[in-house]
């Protein structure tokens, strides 16, 4: 079961992200990074990980992809224009991608002592890792929450229209 | 039942192809940074790389029973969302000044 259910959301995975890249309107690609990221939580709930699989499902395919298409209806995206792209990208970043994947393909291939997964294993709960989260690393997440407060005052400041200082058109 | 499917619905999944799953994802995502040309789809680009990087360590923390791997995701997560919230304000003043997303077009520093 395990298996079967590995094999349909990890294609379903891929299948994703290989349609982020094809499709041309940026909508689209919004939509198959949602699942994308559904698909992955469903992966993290195999891999025994509940919390993270809700935050998966809440925090990214709920508020940062709502937040992503609400840019993309916000500015009119349309259909971007294929261009060539530049010479360096196609000189040095299409083999360095393939390299990377290989380098990293045939490290995991060669490790020994990888264990495997199955459907009756552990699963980390709620509880055990919010003992964790706020015993031993309580200042890392009162950190988290300033990082966020000066992410939201960054927003606001930025995305504010600019007071009469030439803005084109409106 | 029979018992070949039978044995298939016990059957467990190595960790190595979640591994090799998380690092097709990145490699999925460096591509598309590089050939995607909007702005907002090269942000998402840079999204599922950070999804991809999640995944393995979710796979090492349920290799080593180990509860610090998630807790790291989490964070990756809340680092997720406001870089989100940043980038998407800056894409917006971008597209206010100079009134494209392609990023072709916006290759100066300057306003």
């Amino acid at each position: 079961m395990h298996l079967i259910l590995f094999i349909v959301f990890a294609g379903l995975c891929l299948a994703g992200a290989v349609n982020l890249l094809l499709q041309s309107h940026p909508i689209s690609s919004a939509l198959s990074l949602i699942v994308v990221m559904v698909s992955l939580a469903v992966l993290y709930l195999l891999l025994g990980a509940e919390f993270l699989a809700a935050a998966q499902v809440i925090v990214y395919a709920g508020a940062i992809m709502v937040l992503f298409t609400f840019v993309v209806m916000l500015l009119n995206a349309g259909r971007e224009e294929r261009t060539r792209g530049s010479y360096a990208a196609r000189l040095v970043g299409f083999p360095a991608v393939a390299v990377i994947l290989g380098i990293i393909a045939t490290v995991i291939l060669k490790a020994q002592g990888l264990g495997s997964a199955g459907l009756r294993d552990d699963i980390t709960s709620t509880q055990e890792l919010s003992a964790v989260l706020f015993t031993k690393l309580l200042l890392p997440f009162e950190v988290t929450s300033v990082l966020i407060l000066i992410a939201i005052l960054g927003a606001v400041a930025l995305a504010r229209h600019g007071d009469g200082e030439g803005t084109p058109g409106k | 039942m029979n018992p070949t499917y039978a044995h298939m619905l016990q059957q467990e999944v190595p960790l190595a192809w979640y591994l090799l799953l998380s690092a097709a994802l990145f490699c999925l995502g460096v591509l598309g940074f590089l050939i995607k040309r909007n702005l907002i789809t090269v942000f998402m680009s840079i999204e599922l790389m950070l999804n991809g990087v999640n995944l393995s360590f979710v796979t090492f923390a349920h290799q080593w029973h180990a509860v610090k791997g998630q807790i790291f995701v989490f964070f990756v997560m809340v680092v997720a969302a406001a870089e989100a919230a940043v980038g998407l304000a800056i894409i917006i003043a971008i597209f206010r000044a100079r009134a494209t997303l392609a990023v072709d077009r916006i290759d100066l520093m300057k306003l």
